[in-house]
């Protein structure tokens, strides 16, 4: 554990910064541009996941593990939202036969 | 703590009372179990409060007070759910079972003392109401809803939690109590980007759950399509552990980093304001200029946060409670009318007044609560409000504050208007005993805060 903690120490912490700042963008722009709500469902995932990454880093950088221990807080919600997203995904499918959010426009202001 | 405990046994309870079939038990177990859960709460008041759990949590008064307006409007929500669910579906037990888990979610929200139970506070509410806006399967509107909102939800929390990692990663913990020793050792010139960063990401994520403009886009949609109960639910609890959640973020841990985010949180406020009351001038659906209407007090709220100080706790908890039963009175008519003609449009008011005196008075008072005049808790609420603006020298954000007060008076008053001047012809509405006694109360709540705004406006210190 040691030596794999001194491996991710050996890239400066801006490298990860932006690296997560880089996944945490696409995540957005996926949301925002894509139809498909599966899609745009795993666009979240990778934002989750950019900031895993980023959790995990600065928790070995500060050798303090109470951020590590929240990446599994973040791990469980997104199970969580996982199991609940795709009960609605497939409730919506059934009323309309499809999953495109362009469908969803009945509500309007 | 033995709050927490209850609240969260308890949907558990109603879920083996629903596989025992034992239906009628469920709504008198849930009102005993959660009137439990308020004494609990309020026996804790005059204990000196320590972090527990390893300073995950701290039920100070902060955390009691808003804890008990939150179980109390749940209490009163759930009184009207009364043979509301059974028209739904006929799996009632998973319903209220659901909505007790957002409560216990909100429960954490309100007595956080570390980030992570911020965020789990707020997961287990969001999930719980995702599933909730979406109880009526074959309704193509409530199916909207929870999509729009499960989207949205996910979204703004990838927000959250990067926010919530940026300032771990700048101040090395997710205490409030160390991020507060982090902050003050900076000022707002020497201060970390990355921290600066952390709080940008922390105010989206959280105006996305509060509804705050400009991410309030899904709030109209969500609550239009929800159903009208859940609708009451999301637009008064969930708003107020929000807020409460908010607020205590920012007055424990950013406050002496006020100058970094005061402006940013000035256009939000204005922002919101604005789009609400305007917005909602010329929406034709009753539920619908709720749903704005909502948008445009989360903007009053917000000048608790931006005005920072001693009182603020104070001032957010004497509006919350006012808009809460205000909200709740406007919801459990809008339910019994909407039972009656089949729409919630403006017209379906008509001849109310003539008909059904009782409610008619109870709506106008709500209406007028809502609207902020005199003598009711909702002109208490914004006399707190802006006054706590006024001490913080913000005299132009009063302004635009009252303007859009005098704005929301008009649609506020369209709805008396056709209660008392049109007419239409329509059979007396049967509103049951239950319905009438929420609706007394909220009534006596709303009328007596308007008058003796002291009971509640010095709890918490």
């Amino acid at each position: 554990m040691e030596k794999f903690f001194n491996i991710v120490q050996s890239v400066p912490l801006n490298h990860y910064i932006l690296l997560s700042c880089i996944l945490f963008s696409i995540g957005v722009i996926g949301v925002l541009t894509r139809r498909n709500a599966i899609v745009i469902f795993m666009s979240v995932e990778l934002m989750l996941n950019a900031v895993n990454l980023l959790l995990a880093v600065f928790s070995v950088f500060r050798n303090d593990p109470s951020g590590q221990v929240f990446v599994f807080f973040v791990m469980a919600l997104a199970a969580a939202e996982v199991a609940v997203g795709l009960a609605i995904i497939v409730m919506v499918y059934r009323n309309t036969s499809s999953i495109d959010i362009n469908v969803l426009n009945k509500l309007k202001w | 703590m033995n709050t927490l405990i209850v609240i969260s046994v308890l949907p558990i309870v109603l879920l083996y009372l629903g596989l025992y079939k034992a239906k009628n038990a469920l709504l008198p177990v849930t009102i005993v179990g959660l009137l439990v859960a308020l004494g609990l709460a309020v026996s804790q008041w005059n204990v000196d409060a320590q972090p527990i759990f390893s300073g995950m949590m701290l039920f100070d008064k902060y955390a009691i007070a808003f804890s008990s307006i939150s179980i109390l409007s749940t209490i009163l929500i759930l009184a009207l759910s009364k043979e509301y669910f059974e028209r739904i579906s006929s799996h009632v037990a998973e319903y209220y079972a659901v909505i007790l888990f957002a409560l216990a979610g909100i429960i954490v929200m309100v007595s956080y003392h570390n980030l992570s139970m911020l965020f789990i506070g707020i997961e287990i509410m969001s999930v719980s109401l995702y599933i909730l806006a979406g109880i009526k399967k074959t309704d193509f509107a409530s199916n909207e809803a929870a999509l729009k909102y499960f989207l949205m939800g996910a979204f703004s929390t990838g927000f959250l939690l990067f926010g919530i990692t940026l300032i771990y990663g700048s101040s090395g913990s997710f205490d409030l109590d160390v991020i507060r020793d982090w902050a003050l050792t900076h000022t707002a010139k020497t201060v970390d980007p990355m921290f600066y960063t952390g709080i940008m990401l922390m105010i989206v994520g959280l105006c996305f759950k509060v509804g705050a403009a400009p991410f309030h886009f899904w709030t109209p949609d969500v609550y239009e399509g929800s159903p009208t109960l859940i609708t009451a639910f999301m637009s008064t609890t969930v708003k107020t552990a929000g807020f409460a959640a908010f607020l205590r973020l920012f007055s424990t841990c950013f406050a002496s980093l006020a100058d970094l985010w005061t402006p940013t949180l000035m256009v939000i406020t204005v922002i919101t304001l604005c789009v609400g009351n305007v917005t909602a001038l010329y929406q034709q659906s009753f539920k619908r200029m709720l749903a704005f209407s909502s948008i445009s007090h989360a903007g009053y709220l917000l000048f608790a946060i931006v005005a920072l100080g001693i009182n603020s706790g104070n001032s957010v908890f004497v509006y919350a409670t006012a808009y809460t039963v205000a909200s709740i009175i406007a919801f459990a008519v809008l339910i019994l009318v909407q039972q009656q003609s089949g729409n919630d449009n403006f017209e379906s008011f008509n001849g109310l007044g003539k008909r059904n005196p009782f409610l008619a008075f109870v709506l106008t008072v709500a209406m007028l609560s809502l609207a902020g005049i005199p003598l009711t808790a909702g002109f208490m609420g914004k006399f707190f409000m802006f006054g706590g603006a006024v001490a913080k020298m913000q005299i132009w954000m009063v302004i635009i504050a009252v303007i859009n007060a005098i704005v929301s008076i008009y649609y506020y008053f369209k709805v008396i208007i056709a209660i008392y001047f049109r007419d239409a012809e329509r059979a007396e509405l049967v509103a049951p005993g239950y319905v009438n006694v929420v609706l007394g109360l909220s009534v006596v709540i709303t009328l007596v805060i308007g008058v003796y705004p002291n009971l509640i406006s010095n709890l918490i210190p």
